[in-house]
């Protein structure tokens, strides 16, 4: 880990519970891990770990029935102790979205032009005709073809992978310091996922954004994350460098995410076999391991003590109490 | 565009000739000999016969469809059996009555409605909220015969503050135009308002739990901005076509208020034309009832596509 100025985002012990008609959801169980600048994290776990609550959680964009707690440092502000004024300057500027679906994260009624000068007017003070021109050159480096056209057109009009490349062009607009790509690719067909990858990776190396990349397909990760953190029933279960994590994972988790995608290098098509079982929904943090019931290797501690996230036999943090030592046979 | 547009005129046209019909052949299913209402006191068979031929009655019922259709069309609906003024010119002086108390109405039933249902929506669970639900729930279930008389029992006997009775043109002298039209525009506007008000209130409710409500704040837009900006803008397709569809309820609710304020409108020539049974003035303010009803919905169609570009462009819809 690089020292604690390096850091651009630092989430510590972040925690968000949901009061809901049913009762207390735990989505986010004191969640740590942090992310340099320039730097491609992955964030995985199954569907329901809280990879998406996390996201929204880190410029309080979550509903108000969710509490959050916690410190979220970035670029050295806590970003929970600001006002909404201050976070709404963040929010499009310095950490920017791109959603999961395309087809409805798009607002139906306004021209693809207008939604992407919304954030230049709002952040950067241009006026339209400025605004128009920078977004049809927005238009063209996420690679959409004649950029002036699609400027008058409205979302209904695009096909689900330009839809896409409109929200990426929308979230770089004003160069953010942090993108968070929320499964940017999970809506979409092979063929579309692979360019909209591209998109991003070329993005990245143009504008130096960090990226925190939610997915729960390890090809995505094993493409373009440097980093990668496991997170499972709100907590977060290992984080190693992604070469590290193939080679070597040490969560029985994660290993089980690994032998449910046989070769992730070559694995493009996200198809993830479930490990048995499913994602608990917790009202309280147990004390306990949350993997215990669904895990070979469970014995009596596991279900009676919460393990730690502490370095494993591999090196990296992983939060277990019979870590791995074996190496995923190549 | 242009296409559905062309459509939409063509349809109206078709609707405009069924209604002609109808109204045609429903007026003289109506019971009561329309002879005899114009007869009076006469009982003479040869009398009656020569009202009959006088009014083209004795004609086979094509011709005198054809007969109606063509001077509708020149403007000629007839003399009223009742004043032996034309029909035309009785209806001309009335509608602009009744289209200034409608129109009136439909601004305060805009205003409160939208204003209301807007409230409701973004300050869910709180004291607004709970007032603006109140008022809606109190603006469909109260009758508009007793909201009415309450409105002039309060701000006319009580607290004289605003006339009973009456009507004064807008273009002739706005203020007393407004003082007049105050409290039957606030009843009649009543209903509608509560209708906009919860239309509003839920398709703001769907609006602001949407995914590009979520991608509007991540993209760091203040509250207004993400309110009427994005939410409204798309809750207004919906609103559009509730307001256009109830507009029928306002022309029957002009009947109602008419009455009570003794407005000199179309309500009131429909009301009593009823009970003389004047046969040609009933036909004429049914067919330009429907007339209006044809236009209102035309006009609600071309409003509607222009707020929904789905509609105008992108052809998936036409
Ligand atoms: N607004 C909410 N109210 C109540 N519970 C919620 C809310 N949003 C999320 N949750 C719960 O929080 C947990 C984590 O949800 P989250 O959306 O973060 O999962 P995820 O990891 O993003 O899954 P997916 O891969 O399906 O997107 C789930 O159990 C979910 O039901
Ligand atoms: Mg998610």
């Amino acid at each position: 880990m690089k020292p604690g100025s390096d850091r651009l985002l630092d989430v510590e012990e972040l925690t968000v519970r949901f009061g809901t008609e049913d009762g207390a959801v735990l989505a986010v169980d004191a969640a740590s891990f942090a992310l340099g600048p320039g730097e491609v994290l992955a964030l995985v776990g199954e569907s329901g770990c809280g990879k998406s609550v996390t996201a929204l959680a880190l410029t309080g964009l979550l509903p108000r029935s969710a509490a959050v707690s916690g410190r979220i440092t970035f670029a050295g502000r806590n970003l929970p102790g600001l006002a909404e004024r201050e976070l709404r300057r963040i929010r499009g500027r310095d950490i920017a979205y791109v959603f999961q679906e395309p087809m409805t994260s798009l607002n139906p009624v306004l021209t693809v032009g207008r939604q992407i000068g919304e954030v230049l007017r709002r952040h950067q003070g241009m006026g339209g005709s400025a605004a128009r021109r920078r977004a049809a050159e927005l238009l063209e480096l996420v690679g959409i073809p004649l950029p002036h056209r699609r400027l008058g057109e409205y979302p209904h009009q695009l096909s689900g992978g330009m839809r896409q490349r409109v929200m990426i062009a929308m979230a770089v607009a004003c160069r953010p310091r942090l993108l968070v790509a929320d499964e940017p690719t999970t809506a979409l067909d092979v063929t579309v996922q692979a360019g909209i990858l591209d998109v991003l990776r070329t993005l990245r190396a143009e504008i130096g954004t960090a990226v925190l990349l939610i997915t729960h397909d390890l090809g995505v990760v094993a493409d373009i994350a440097e980093r990668v953190v496991v997170m499972y029933a709100g907590r977060t279960i290992e984080e190693a460098h992604a070469e590290a994590l193939f080679a070597r994972p040490s969560h029985p988790y994660t290993r089980g995410l690994l032998d449910a995608v046989p070769n992730p290098a070559r694995h493009a098509d996200g198809g993830l076999r479930e490990i048995p079982g499913r994602v608990p929904v917790l009202a309280t943090s147990p004390d306990a391991c949350t993997f215990a019931d669904r895990c070979g290797h469970a014995d009596g501690v596991c279900r009676t003590r919460r393990p730690a996230f502490a370095r494993g036999p591999a090196g990296h943090l992983v939060r277990c109490w019979h870590p791995l030592a074996v190496p995923v046979p190549p | 565009m242009g296409r559905y547009v062309l459509r939409r005129l063509v349809e109206s046209a078709v609707t405009f000739v069924l209604a002609t019909i109808v109204i045609f052949l429903g007026v003289r299913a109506l019971p009561g000999d329309p002879v005899r209402a114009l007869a009076g006191e006469e009982n003479d068979p040869q009398a009656l016969a020569e009202i009959r031929r006088a009014y083209g009655l004795d004609e086979s019922i094509v011709v005198q469809y054809v007969r109606y259709v063509g001077r509708a069309l020149r403007g000629d609906l007839g003399t009223s059996a009742r004043t032996r003024l034309p029909v035309a010119e009785t209806i001309g002086h009335a509608l602009p009555v009744t289209l200034q108390l409608a129109a009136f109405a439909m601004v305060v039933a805009v205003l409160i409605g939208l204003s209301t249902g807007i409230v409701a929506s973004v300050r869910r669970r709180t004291a607004s909220e709970w007032a603006a639900n109140t008022v809606a729930l109190l603006g469909l279930s109260i009758p508009v015969f007793w909201f009415g008389q309450m409105v002039i029992l309060l701000f006319a006997i009580a607290y004289p503050v605003l006339p009973a009775s009456g009507f004064v043109s807008f273009f002739s002298d706005p203020v007393q135009s407004l003082r007049h039209l105050l409290l039957p525009g606030l009843v009649l506007g009543s209903g509608l308002a509560a209708v906009i008000m919860r239309q509003t209130r839920s398709a703001m409710l769907e609006a602001l739990g949407s995914d590009y409500i979520r991608t509007a704040r991540a993209k760091g837009l203040g509250g207004a901005q993400v309110v009427f900006g994005h939410a409204l803008r798309n809750s207004l397709i919906v609103v559009t076509t509730i307001v256009g569809l109830q507009l029928g309820a306002l022309i029957s609710g002009v009947v109602v208020t008419e009455q009570i304020f003794v407005v000199p409108g179309f309500g009131k020539l429909i009301v009593d034309g009823v009970l003389t049974r004047d046969y040609p003035m009933i036909q004429g303010l049914v067919l330009v009832t429907a007339t209006a009803y044809i236009a209102i919905n035309l006009l609600v169609d071309l409003l509607y596509s222009v707020i929904d570009p789905r509609i105008r462009v992108g052809g998936a819809v036409l």
